[in-house]
């Protein structure tokens, strides 16, 4: 069982910089985040882009601001679970919390603040009906173990990297491979584009382009899929495997089954105090929460972050009193370690 | 004053909604929806990154060319047409007066 004084559950930006308020109070901090790396939708959707509106910064690359946000927590020595996603909440008697990830890792704390953004990271899932009654049962939608394709017939659909890489690797696996594109340009890297229009010509790959799949048949689990094509009738392809490869959407998951109050796909809280939730301890901040007049904005995260520590240092330590600091004056956070 | 257009915006239910868009804040469709509450989430913040300001362009107003992110974007989309866009990445000018689309479907 991991402890610590307070438990933060997503290492966006909001997140990782609640670690620096907690440790200026002199809270320990621990981070879960469902992906492998910190930074939530900064290293995951837009490491690249540029983002104009944090204080002080004129222009700042969304990995940059992840990279100085880690320096700046780095002095308080913060714990992660990364690659986990929290799944449930528990309260004991002495009025702390547990948290399970889906992995079974469990995290004790005296409060936790839900730093969550958009949500746990899950595939894009095609809007077929029928879909989830084939899950595990022919269509992934994303590939563990390639080993599991071999000698089989595998379709695939998407545009990107992944479904580009996959196409070519599962091209020597698989028996056969299909790859169905909306268009008939590729998104990925020009050398894997390459290779797959090379591989299509040698019919190795077979590339249904101007095409989606819009239906999935069998009975005891896949053996077809519909084929829409925009210039032509529909096909008809049988298959063992279909692999939608869509990309990754946030969902609020497991948290919204915490018993908190939700609204619109955000948990509601009380910005008027420190953000705290319907379930005393537990806090909501940064774009998961939702207010009158709340802004999904990295710097009012930043803000709401600040606010919330000071409400969970009186529940983490009723006896200490809290005494706030400016860094200006304590000559750099190095002292507090 | 600065023009101010009027727009319709088809939502899910297929309810027309009249709404008036500014031509002088260099706001995006999905802004002007998100101000009247329209259901559209805007996941990404207006990046291209997501598609939940995907809709369906109904009149035939001449719209600048999607960009190469705004195609790959589509690509992740579903219920992808011939006049599929990204609500963030149509800007409200004094050109687009009338212009009506149609939210498209929301997937998770």
């Amino acid at each position: 069982m991991i402890e610590t004084d307070l438990l933060i559950i997503g290492a966006g930006p909001t997140g990782l910089f609640t670690v620096f308020e907690a440790g200026l109070l002199k809270m320990k901090c621990h981070l879960i985040d469902s992906l492998p790396q910190p930074g939530g939708q900064l290293t995951e959707i837009y490491p690249k882009k540029p983002i104009y509106d944090i204080p002080g910064y004129p222009i700042v690359m969304a990995c940059e601001l992840v990279d100085n946000l880690m320096e700046q927590i780095k002095p308080f020595n913060p714990g992660f679970t990364l690659g986990e996603s929290a799944v449930s909440i528990e309260e004991t008697e002495e009025q702390k919390f547990i948290v399970t990830t889906n992995k079974g890792t469990r995290h004790k704390a005296a409060s936790v603040a839900i730093a969550g953004g958009l949500g746990v990271f899950t595939p894009r899932k095609p809007p077929i009906a029928r879909l989830p009654e084939y899950e595990e049962k022919g269509v992934d939608y994303i590939v563990r173990d390639p080993e599991k394709y071999r000698g089989k017939r595998v379709v695939i659909s998407g545009g990107g990297d992944s479904a580009l890489d996959w196409t070519v690797f599962l091209a020597d696996v698989a028996s056969e491979v299909s790859l169905v594109h909306r268009r008939t340009s590729f998104r990925g890297h020009l050398d894997t584009v390459d290779k797959v229009h090379e591989l299509a010509q040698q019919g190795k790959v077979k590339l249904i382009t101007n095409a989606e799949v819009i239906d999935v048949h069998g009975e005891s689990g896949l053996n077809r899929v519909t084929v829409k094509q925009k210039d032509a009738d529909d096909l008809s392809i049988n298959c063992d495997h279909w692999l939608p490869l869509f990309g990754l959407t946030p969902t609020l998951g497991p948290i919204g089954d915490w018993g908190l109050e939700i609204e619109k796909n955000a948990i509601v809280v009380d910005n008027a105090t420190d953000y705290r939730t319907n379930r005393p301890g537990i806090y909501a901040i940064g774009d998961v929460n939702t207010y009158p007049g709340k802004l999904k904005l990295i710097l009012c995260g930043f803000h709401e972050a600040t606010i919330m520590v000071q409400s969970a240092f009186k529940r983490a330590f009723p006896d200490k009193k809290l005494s706030f600091k400016y860094t200006t004056v304590m000559g750099g956070v190095g002292s507090l370690e | 004053m600065s023009a101010d257009i009027k727009i319709t915006v088809i939502d899910r239910e297929g309810l027309a909604h009249p709404l008036v868009a500014p031509t002088d804040m260099n706001m995006n469709l999905m802004e002007v929806c998100k101000s009247y509450e329209l259901p559209v989430k805007g996941t990404c913040g207006g990046m291209a990154m997501c598609a939940s300001c995907h809709c369906y362009v109904e009149s035939d107003h001449q719209l600048n060319e999607p960009s190469d992110d705004e195609e790959d974007m589509l690509d992740q989309a579903f219920f992808v047409e011939d006049n599929s866009r990204l609500g963030c990445q149509i800007f409200m000018k004094p050109a687009f007066e009338g212009l009506t689309v149609r939210l498209a479907e929301e997937s998770e």
